[in-house]
């Protein structure tokens, strides 16, 4: 299996001479079951690139998972060079919308409108295929199985995990550790607190086990507090979240976009100082444009 | 008979997709919409007093789509599941549906209906506290109270003249209203909301609470026995009968559970009064 990291960067893309090392491109991860099979998590501008690096393979089927239709996952999407020419196949898969009803199928509508963007959909040349996936049901790629779970983002967030012939990866999309959101002296809390730590323990399960966790690690813990309930993680959650699921690696991912390169190291050396290595734990590696692992 | 004809459940089944919600809560959720800062527990506090707000929000997290292992039945574990932002979208489309009006063609108070409903969720949950632990869970005995009577607001909204038909010969005749409700409709309001419950894949022993609430045959459950008693209550107190008065020659529901003196029972709840009139604070605004 092979992972490729297209776009690494939350929010907003974030070119520029601070962020070379790291990139500045918003989510895409690519992935390879060990029959080739594309797959592409998410669809940010990193997407672009990819889809520079794999015009050669071309007549293709790209099957691209959505974790969640807001913009830095999905604004690349008609840039995806493979849907302008004849004889591709790209199949978007993501969520049902439950608050407008609709199904993944909305996710390149939205975008491609005459204000917008000058092509529309039923001028691409590709076939375009939309699923929209159950949650838990394993869906079958290729040589691998996909299976999307349900995690906490201001929109519905399908985590993915794929396994293919003993190997696996799971990514997150964008998670928020569940809150508790009474205070501890509310009569409520105790009760919320048993259903988020049922909650927990189901996501726990889905990731069990994974060779590779691409986790939303936005924040530091400084940061948090001011960003609670904006739906991303902290790089102590994601350390944390890998341990408890015996993670063998953990790519911590979803860059603030006013980041710089240097910033950014100087946090992850702090986070790993705060969590002294101990026998059993993952190997922990900062997302950057271009970082491929294979095993 | 108390069954309902395919027609009649086709229709309602569909119609309850466009009802609205209750003046009190359609407001309040406006007005935390508006403010970013809105703590969440204050958004579940509104929702969770809204039965028309608590019936859709359980519908979708229960839908087929989300097939989750356990059903849900409370508005906070679908926070849990949705998240809050999800869950305070939905809500605001529901508010965008309107507001239920006070007066309407069947003539029944849903004012009184939404302080009977709130009132009876409260209690129930209450009482299964005191009077059946480990038996039943409370936070399920609020659901059930709060969605024993949904079946009304159905036929308030989609069978207005036949509602006004059946509490009329309700308050002729002297009979409870369910009774006059299978004369009039063919069905009474348990099985209504009991078949949008089922409709929308809630838990077996909701559905079956709200479906059996008025059966006197049905078979003993702690849940049950909880909802009747705070049904029964509201009912002597005369809080918000929704429809259905307190007959003098009522007697108290599973006497082997509660006693069977009334008078203790709502003794044993504490400040009854502040329970209603913090109710009737929430019930009573939006007008």
């Amino acid at each position: 299996m092979r992972v490729k990291f297209w776009g690494v960067r939350g929010s907003i893309p974030s070119p520029g001479p601070r962020t070379v090392r790291y990139g500045g491109n918003t989510t895409c991860i690519e992935v390879r079951p060990d029959d080739g099979t594309l797959i592409a998590l998410d669809g940010g501008t990193g997407i672009f690139q990819l889809a520079q690096s794999v015009l050669g393979e071309m007549p293709l089927t790209a099957h691209v998972f959505i974790t969640h239709t807001h913009w830095d996952h999905i604004h690349g999407l008609p840039f995806f060079i493979p849907l302008f020419v004849p004889g591709n196949l790209v199949r978007i898969h993501g969520a049902y919308d439950v608050v407008n009803s609709r199904g993944i199928e909305q996710v390149m509508d939205v975008q491609l409108q005459y204000s917008y963007f000058p092509v529309r959909e039923a001028e691409m040349k590709a076939r375009i295929e939309y699923q929209t996936l159950n949650l838990g049901e394993p869906f079958h790629v290729g040589d691998a199985i996909v299976t999307p779970t349900l995690l906490n983002h201001p929109v519905i967030d399908l985590g993915y995990r794929i396994d293919c012939n003993g190997k696996s990866v799971f990514f997150t999309g964008d998670h928020e550790p569940y809150l508790n959101i009474y205070d501890p002296t509310d009569p409520e809390y105790a009760g919320y607190q048993r259903i988020v730590d049922e909650k927990q323990a189901q996501v726990d399960a889905a990731i069990r086990g994974v060779d590779v966790l691409i986790a939303d690690c936005s924040y530091t813990l400084a940061e948090y507090p001011a960003k609670r309930g904006w739906g991303h993680g902290t790089f102590d959650a994601g350390i944390e979240l890998a341990r408890r699921v015996g993670a063998k690696r953990l790519v911590c991912t979803h860059h603030e976009p006013t980041r710089s390169d240097d910033e950014l190291e100087r946090i992850f050396a702090e986070t790993l100082a705060r969590h002294p290595a101990c026998p059993g734990d993952p190997e922990i590696l900062l997302a950057r444009e271009g970082l491929e692992l294979d095993w | 008979m108390n069954s309902i004809a395919p027609e009649l459940e086709r229709k309602l089944g569909t119609a309850v997709e466009r009802m609205p919600a209750f003046p009190a809560s359609v407001q309040k959720i406006l007005e935390m919409s508006r403010d970013i800062n809105c703590l969440p527990k204050n958004l579940v506090g509104v929702i969770e007093k809204d039965p028309v707000m608590t019936m859709k929000v359980l519908k979708v997290i229960n839908s087929a789509y989300y097939s989750l292992p356990n059903k849900i039945t409370s508005v906070a574990q679908s926070v849990i599941y949705l998240g809050l932002n999800t869950v305070k979208n939905l809500v605001l489309s529901f508010a965008a549906v309107g507001i239920l009006p006070r007066m309407n063609a069947a003539g029944f108070d849903i004012q009184r209906y939404l302080l009977h409903s709130l009132v009876a969720a409260i209690i129930a949950r209450q009482l299964c506290g005191q009077h059946a632990g480990g038996q039943a869970d409370p936070a399920d005995c609020y659901i059930a109270g709060l969605l024993h009577d949904f079946g009304k607001v159905v036929f308030v909204q989609f069978m207005a003249p036949e509602f006004r038909q059946a509490l009329a010969l309700s308050a002729e005749r002297g009979i409870p209203l369910h009774q006059a409700e299978v004369e009039v409709i063919g069905v009474d309001h348990g099985v209504v909301g009991a078949l949008l419950a089922e409709r929308w894949r809630f838990p077996d022993h909701l559905i079956e609470c709200i479906r059996l609430h008025h059966a006197q045959d049905a078979p003993p459950s702690a849940m049950l026995d909880c909802v009747r008693m705070a049904d029964q209550i509201c009912r002597m107190k005369q809080v918000g009968d929704a429809g259905n008065p307190w007959w003098p020659d009522e007697l108290p529901v599973a006497p082997e559970r509660f006693g069977g003196d009334m008078a203790k029972v709502i003794d044993s709840l504490g400040d009854f009064d502040k329970i209603v009139s913090d109710a009737m604070l929430f019930a009573q605004a939006g007008r």
